[in-house]
């Protein structure tokens, strides 16, 4: 009987693996989108067999697809994302003023209430917002018109909104994260925003406490703690108790201050997962080793999980949205990797398996736990 | 009925074979024909030409007749071959490949 199910982006296609909640045996179903970049699939809480993903291409442009069963079928919806309004600009590689254009979509955040409404996360960096299930898309501008929005420079992989957090007890507010613009909030269902950087500190902008231009890689929460925010920044690990008003560091005994993930524990708020990366120069695991690091202390004292994970000749990436947990009583812990492998833990990060080891390049992975 | 012939991944995306074909009313141009195509197949819009733009995607070409349409006017007559469906409309995409 299935019950969890992990929704696997890759740089081809689509996968959904199932398994039942012992998680050792698992059935692999794809490719779907077979040729396309998945960016980022992901189940509805309100209903779980309601999947939306993000399929693209160079050549194509984007594409929205939906399932209604559970990722068995899939139905193409609405692709059209317009800026609202007159477009403004954002900073180019040059300093130049340039144009907001669409590219694609990153991430895709369903609501925690609606199926139908889903908040989409784009590039070049703007929030968009289905109500009808896909059939169309409205931009909630406010966060792209935001007074510092003209300042907004890209990272290496685009001006990307990629980091979308809804609030269980609060519907109006919202966390989001772009690169490399920074952190912001809502705490008006996305109509106004507020930068959420007091406390960042990046080496290397010209300004390391600016208010804007910080390269956040990944926000997580608990939704039990929604005032605790925990970052995976460009450098650093970084923790808020506030909501973001303020950020410490807490990378502590980390061997390397960069990294993509960062997620927290289905039951234990202040138990957090990184994985390290070499640097911003080496994307990669350090020395070979795929190591995760679990900090039992919301941070600062970190220790490597390597039970089962190459620990020699592994030189493999793990991008920001390819780390997840279920939400058993014994929490699974899931990441896909760079060389196509797909790694699970099902006694919260102390062993790991792979589920798959060929998979293309992993994009992303989300979980949904099915009973 | 004008042939279309299509990328693969936009075959795959629309669930047809190599090649469709569509009915255009009145004149037989591009744009006549690129809408009639996406009225067929709600599933490519977006995919040929940027859904906000309308521009030609910039990795597509449109080939016909052996010449080149990409960048030909929107609104110019097709070759009489295509209008009368001997010879397809090509939507091809840029190669990509070492």
């Amino acid at each position: 009987m299935t019950t969890v199910r992990l929704l696997v982006g890759t740089h081809k296609g689509a996968f959904v693996l199932t398994s039942d909640e012992r998680r050792q045996q698992w059935k692999v179903d794809g490719p779907h989108f077979a040729g396309w970049d998945v960016y980022h699939v992901k189940g509805s809480p309100a209903d779980p067999d309601r999947l939306y993903a993000a399929q693209s291409r160079g050549w194509f442009g984007q594409v929205v697809q939906r399932s209604d069963d559970g990722g068995s079928t899939w139905e193409p919806i609405g692709n059209q994302f317009q800026y609202e309004g007159a477009t403004n600009t954002h900073k180019w590689y040059d300093n130049t003023d340039h144009p907001y254009e669409f590219l694609r979509v990153w991430h895709l955040e369903p609501s925690l209430t609606d199926p139908d409404t889903v908040y989409a996360g784009v590039e070049d960096a703007a929030l968009f917002r289905t109500t009808d299930a896909g059939k169309s898309w409205e931009e909630l501008s406010g966060l792209r018109t935001h007074p510092s929005a003209s300042t907004w420079a890209p990272g290496a992989g685009g001006l990307c909104l990629h980091t979308i957090i809804l609030d269980k007890d609060n519907p109006n507010r919202i966390v989001t994260a772009i690169s490399s613009a920074g952190a912001f909030r809502s705490d008006d269902a996305g109509k106004t925003w507020r930068t959420i950087t007091k406390g960042l500190r990046s080496q290397y902008i010209p300004d390391p406490d600016a208010e804007v231009g910080h390269c956040v890689h990944h926000i997580a929460m608990h939704p039990s703690r929604p005032n605790v925010l925990y970052m995976q920044k460009h450098w650093d690990v970084m923790r808020s108790d506030n909501s973001g008003d303020n950020w410490h560091e807490v990378s502590g005994n980390l061997p390397t201050d960069f990294g993509f993930v960062i997620d927290v524990h289905a039951h234990e708020p202040e138990t957090i997962y990184v994985v390290p990366i070499t640097s911003d120069s080496d994307h990669f695991v350090m020395d070979g080793k795929l190591r995760v690091y679990r900090s039992r202390t919301g941070g600062n004292q970190w220790e490597a999980l390597t039970k089962g994970l190459p620990q020699k000749d592994c030189y493999v990436n793990v991008l920001r949205d390819a780390m997840t947990v279920d939400s058993f009583d014994s929490c699974g812990v899931y990441f896909g990797t760079t060389g196509g492998q797909v790694y699970a833990s099902a006694d919260a990060g102390d062993s790991w398996k792979a589920i798959v080891q060929d998979l293309p390049a992993v994009l992303s992975v989300e979980v949904q736990t099915l009973s | 009925m004008i042939r279309v012939e299509l990328p693969a991944n936009l075959r795959t995306l629309a669930n047809v074979g190599r090649e469709v074909a569509v009915s255009v009313d009145g004149p037989v141009t591009q744009r006549a024909l690129l809408d009639a195509l996406e009225a067929a197949y709600p599933m490519l819009r977006g995919t040929i030409r940027d859904a906000v733009t309308q521009k030609r995607r910039p990795m597509l070409r449109f080939f016909a007749c052996e010449e080149d349409l990409s960048d030909q006017p929107l609104d110019a007559p097709l070759p009489e071959e295509v209008a009368a469906g001997r010879e397809p409309y090509l939507v091809v995409g840029a190669i990509a490949g070492g």
